[in-house]
């Protein structure tokens, strides 16, 4: 764009207007909520397979496909690892640089940060980007409302639950979720797609 | 300065007086082995329910305006929309006041699950699981468990033929055996894990769970087939999203049997 010259008090209300703008939004994403319609409202602490303590909204600011599994399941829950790992083959072609994914864990009792190292390191899961966390009781029950995933804990120590991959855009809104599990759905890897590389 | 701290100190005996005074009611109920319609494993087996607290009446209009004042994030004009949807509190006249309209002894309805659950963390407590609402609401005035008594069915579903349009009734009606009011016949209940009950809406897929959806035993199993009172309420509980809210559905809070004590 080619400026066009003129008096230098005629430019100074605009640069001023330019800074003020800057500084407004370099304030505003740093202590602006979450909108009223995100998913990270809900601030919940989550540990880490590595033991490392963050809170779900800390994930805000880039896309993140969110699922909830739990490590002594042995049906479907690989499959929910397997599915993931296939949509991130499928994505690959145009985003090298794939998506982040946190897979929560429903048993908080026993799934501690070894159990879900155990499970990051036998499905050679790519970190930082893929992460595995608990959190407290409380806490798996908001997180699995907000995402519309159902569950009941059974006697045997094991859950029933209802198995879904929910995407998120950079501010947390669900932008898609697929209940398609065991194969990749078309649907879901072209939303990634899509908040990976917004239309301009 | 001396006045000034006169009245902190007025201020201060105020303030313990009203909690006090404010202080809800729990009633102990006794846990025990229970037969759930919704088996433990899936399959057949007993519940144990372990010893816990419940309150004796729902939370009502006038309690629920006390926590939106000291928690203005649940106000209806302040509250995220993924917690709650657009028809939360909108019986009340407004985000602060209840309105002639609206009785502050009446039980609060039009609150998402997400509200409830807050509620009840403020005072120190949470929501029962369906387990423990089941069993508090399995007795009558002077048995543990009435669920085998035709009469005590027929009066539940009584209830549910009423027109829902009118007016509900102050809390305090009859107490049951353990001392809580108003578990049957005044509005539905949230429970904490609402969203786990799995009920599938066709019955002939019981026992061939879509294991591609559902990891673990399978889908819930229903048993007591004839109990339609307390179905009903599990398949209306199951259709929920923690967001919604309706006209009569409200909520009671749980806590555990001594302060400080978890299970």
């Amino acid at each position: 764009m080619k400026l066009v010259a003129g008096p230098a008090h005629a430019w100074l209300p605009l640069v001023l207007g330019i800074a003020a703008l800057l500084c407004l939004g370099t304030s505003q994403a740093r202590s602006a909520e979450p909108p009223t319609d995100s998913v990270y409202r809900l601030d919940i602490p989550l540990v880490d397979q590595d033991g490392q303590g963050r809170h779900l909204a800390d994930r805000r600011g880039r896309p993140l496909v969110v699922g909830m599994f739990y490590t002594s399941c042995h049906s479907v829950c690989p499959l929910i690892v397997d599915t993931m790992l296939a949509t991130e083959r499928a994505i690959s072609a145009k985003h090298a640089g794939g998506i982040d994914v946190l897979l929560v864990s429903f048993d908080a009792e026993h799934d501690d940060p070894l159990a879900l190292k155990r499970i990051v390191n036998s499905r050679r899961l790519a970190t930082p980007r893929w992460t595995l966390a608990r959190t407290e009781p409380a806490g798996v029950r908001k997180l699995a409302a907000v995402l519309g995933i159902r569950y009941r804990a059974l006697s045997d120590g094991g859950f029933n639950h209802s198995s879904a991959l929910i995407l998120l855009d950079a501010e947390g809104h669900i932008a898609a979720h697929t209940e398609t599990i065991g194969t990749t759905d078309p649907a879901f890897i072209a939303a990634i797609e899509t908040v990976l590389d917004p239309p301009k | 300065m001396r006045s000034a701290f006169a009245r902190s100190i007025i201020a201060l005996a105020l303030l313990a007086a009203a909690s006090v005074a404010t202080a809800a009611e729990y009633a102990t109920i006794r846990g025990g082995t229970f037969t759930s319609v919704l088996p433990a494993d899936g399959k057949a087996a007993d519940t144990r329910v372990a010893p816990f607290r419940l309150r004796v009446v729902p939370v009502t209009n006038g309690e629920f305006l006390t926590f939106a004042e000291t928690h203005p994030e649940w106000r209806r004009d302040r509250v995220a929309r993924i917690f709650a949807e657009p028809r939360y509190l909108e019986s009340w006249a407004a985000p602060d006041a209840l309105g002639d309209a609206v009785l502050p002894q009446q039980p609060v309805t039009n609150v998402s699950w997400f509200a409830a659950e807050a509620f009840c963390e403020s005072e120190g407590a949470r929501l029962p699981t369906w387990y423990e609402w089941e069993l508090a609401a399995a007795a009558d005035a002077t048995r543990l468990d009435a669920r085998s008594d035709p009469a005590w069915r027929e009066r539940i579903l009584a209830w549910y033929a009423r027109p829902s349009n009118e007016p509900l009734a102050p809390v305090g009606g009859e107490p049951n055996v353990y001392g809580v009011r108003d578990l049957h016949g005044l509005v539905w209940e949230w429970v904490d894990d609402f969203n786990a009950l799995l009920v599938s809406a066709d019955n002939r897929e019981q026992g061939d769970p879509d294991l591609l959806r559902f990891c673990g035993a399978g889908a819930a199993t229903l048993q007591q087939r004839e109990n339609y009172a307390v179905l009903m309420r599990i398949a209306m509980l199951s259709s929920l999203q923690a967001r919604d809210t309706t006209a009569n559905l409200g909520f009671r809070c749980a806590k555990p049997l001594e302060r400080g004590i978890e299970r």
